[in-house]
């Protein structure tokens, strides 16, 4: 059984997200508590075989899952004439961390959502469409295949937008999915004219198929840029981020808490173009520095929007894009000295596992700060700052989680932030220091931006307002809780998650040669 | 699979030796030990409670002690001693009030100037990359 599981593990990840979600309505005709338990069980399997497959992969090295073959590892065919013509999931390391990112929020988020969401009307949809983002994040991460790659991330899309729009609130709320669906479909079009003009130069899909073929031609850039372009809308990177404040805020907050995890696939997917599609083929050193100049405009306009902002959820949205920046530029300076080794042992390397280590630690601590403003608006109706406070009187758990959260992003010990931002800082200065005290200037600027949140909500005397407030209820301080033990368990270890899962990520998504010959073997 | 160690070896995954908890973060140029801090903080805080201890001990919580002295006036409301949200850093905002007065509207809010963001900055990118 075990075996089984283990060979099937990367069709599972998606199989049973998308089983749940089109059984959830029929199962939630019995009653909303048996949908309840369907929709935890679905999400729990989904965890352990993502944590099962993780440990697979870093035992043994990357997974092939060759769908509709003869056997999961049958990649070209005989009769193929030498092409993988079947879709591929292809999990190393890299995939295996965003898959682990994606089901341990997911199911975090869950347990919080079934009571945060639980006085709303059309469940049964909210949920189906809860899965079927679980399953276009996990097929992003996993696929092998552009086109595949295309067709999940419009299954996120369409889903992302369902939930945004799932409030209405006046309107608003729609207004800001057809914002954020509008600009998605415009990007996705991008990348599927991008994947046409590899079809056409290369007669392929497979990435590792184009990747060994690559000959970065006229064409070849013009894609590079589409896919750029659009993957770096779909993160939130200034400047093309303006969807994100508003999508953000207006969403429910368990679904804002997915949409950062949503995000960070397509900063995976636009990582996989750059690192296995081109990797040195492309002139790295300029966009390396695309990457990087599009990371230091989102930590500083991101954070610098952050600070006047008076809904809390926007506000959280805008740090969202400053956190992005990080990553963008902790990755970006390893591409930035892709093609010349020595630079890389120096600095690259742990640059990029700085950039890495950030996506799973803001995945977990902006998850959990999101998930902490609605367990506030849950209780008192409004995300306004400016009618808040003294919720600290009779909030106390839901206080303590922001607190992690906050010191988390801020980047103070010894909490997860800091690692990761004292590897982007440490390896960046290498590369250019004036990048890396931006960086620090940024990281004390949001520490001021959530000393204000902190002060509006939770601090000063208990207003009359709120005599009644209560503390949230059991189940979203368990979602909450998951997410700060992982805050403070990868603060306290960052080395051994960086050891066990960061930096095999790291030359994984750098070592195209290993990619290829995974995939390829000797074709 | 090989798979890198901290050291910078190649060895297999089951060769790599077993990682101890309170390891040290490499950072390239330096390190992290997040346990020696907690113990630092501890440290501290041990002293602190001292310090403390050694306070008045005559603290009556209920009390007049606890009431706030504002020179014999009375004590306004909750509500108007709250420090709300729009008045924290109005310094900061005025100082930067030009750069917020081009940033801010740059945000319209309206999805033809997001397009128009979109479009503009896939054309430069399409410059850069192909005549840098």
């Amino acid at each position: 059984m075990n075996g089984f599981v283990i060979t099937h593990s990367p069709a599972l990840l998606i199989m049973l997200p998308l089983l749940g979600a089109f059984a959830a309505p029929f199962i939630g005709r019995v009653s909303p508590k048996v949908r309840s338990a369907w929709i935890i069980l679905i999400m729990t399997l989904t965890t352990l075989v993502a944590l099962l497959l993780a440990s697979d992969v870093l035992l043994h090295g990357t997974r092939i899952y060759v769908f509709g073959a003869t056997s999961p590892n049958l990649v070209v065919p005989l009769d193929s004439g030498g092409i993988p013509i079947r879709i591929i999931f292809t999990v190393d390391a890299m995939s295996a961390l965003m898959q682990v990112i994606a089901a341990v929020c997911g199911f975090a988020v869950l347990v919080y959502s079934l009571s945060a969401d639980r006085i709303h009307s059309g469940l049964e949809s909210f949920y189906t469409l809860f899965l079927l983002m679980i399953t276009g994040i996990m097929g992003m991460v996993s696929t092998g295949d552009l086109f595949n790659f295309f067709v999940f991330l419009e299954i996120l899309s369409i889903a992302s937008a369902g939930l945004i729009a799932y409030r209405i609130d006046g309107g608003l709320a729609v207004e800001a999915a057809l914002k954020y669906f509008v600009l998605s479909t415009i990007g996705a079009m991008a990348i599927l004219v991008a994947i046409g003009i590899y079809y056409g130069e290369y007669n392929a899909l497979n990435i590792a198929m184009i990747a060994s073929r690559m000959q970065l031609t006229l064409l070849d850039q013009v894609a590079l840029v589409l896919i750029i372009t659009a993957l770096a809308m779909k993160c939130g990177a200034v400047p093309l981020h303006f969807w994100t404040p508003d999508a953000y805020s207006m969403a429910p907050s368990s679904i804002t808490a997915m949409l950062v995890v949503a995000s960070q696939a397509s900063l995976y997917g636009l990582f996989r173009v750059v690192f296995t599609l081109y990797n040195v083929t492309l002139n790295a050193m300029t966009v390396g520095w695309i990457i990087i100049i599009l990371g230091i405009l989102s930590m500083v306009i991101g954070v610098t929007m952050a600070i006047p902002q008076k809904n809390v959820k926007r506000l959280m949205a805008y740090h969202a894009i400053s956190q992005t920046g990080y990553m963008l530029l902790g990755v970006g300076v390893g591409l930035a000295v892709l093609g010349n080794q020595p630079l890389m042992e120096s600095f690259g390397y742990i640059a990029m596992e700085g950039g890495i280590f950030h996506i799973i630690n803001h995945a977990m601590y902006k998850g959990l700060l999101f998930l902490t403003a609605g367990a506030i608006f849950f209780r008192i109706g409004t995300y306004n700052l400016n009618r808040m406070g003294g919720l600290g009187h009779s909030m106390k758990y839901t206080m303590v989680f922001f607190i992690i959260g906050a010191l988390a992003i801020a980047g103070i010990p010894p909490f997860n932030g800091f690692a990761s931002k004292l590897m982007i800082y440490e390896s960046v200065f290498a590369f250019n220091p004036v990048l890396a005290v931006i960086a620090m200037v940024v990281s004390i600027l949001t520490l001021a931006s959530f000393v204000k949140v902190f002060h509006s909500i939770f601090m000063g005397p208990k207003l009359p307002d709120f005599d009644t407030v209560q503390e949230a209820p059991v189940p979203m301080l368990i979602g909450m809780g998951v997410l700060a033990v992982i805050v403070i368990i990868f603060g306290l270890f960052p080395q051994a998650v960086v050891d066990a899962l960061i930096a095999p990520a790291a030359h994984a998504l750098a070592d195209q040669s290993g990619y290829i010959a995974t995939v390829l073997g000797g074709a | 699979m090989p798979l890198q160690t901290r050291a910078g070896i190649l060895l297999p995954f089951s060769e790599v030796p077993e990682m101890t908890l309170i390891e040290s973060l490499s950072t390239g140029t330096g390190f992290w030990n997040p346990l020696a801090w907690l113990i630092a903080v501890v440290v501290a805080a041990v002293i602190v409670y001292l310090i403390r201890h050694r306070g008045e001990p005559g603290y009556k919580k209920g009390t007049i002690q606890t009431v706030p002295f504002i020179s014999g006036n009375p004590e306004p409301d909750k509500e108007m001693v709250h420090v709300r949200a729009s008045n924290l850093y109005w310094g900061y905002l005025d100082a930067l009030k030009g750069y917020y007065d081009l940033i801010v509207p740059a945000h319209t809010g309206v999805l033809n100037d997001y397009m128009l963001w979109y479009l503009g900055i896939m054309a430069a990118l399409f410059v850069v990359v192909m005549f840098i």
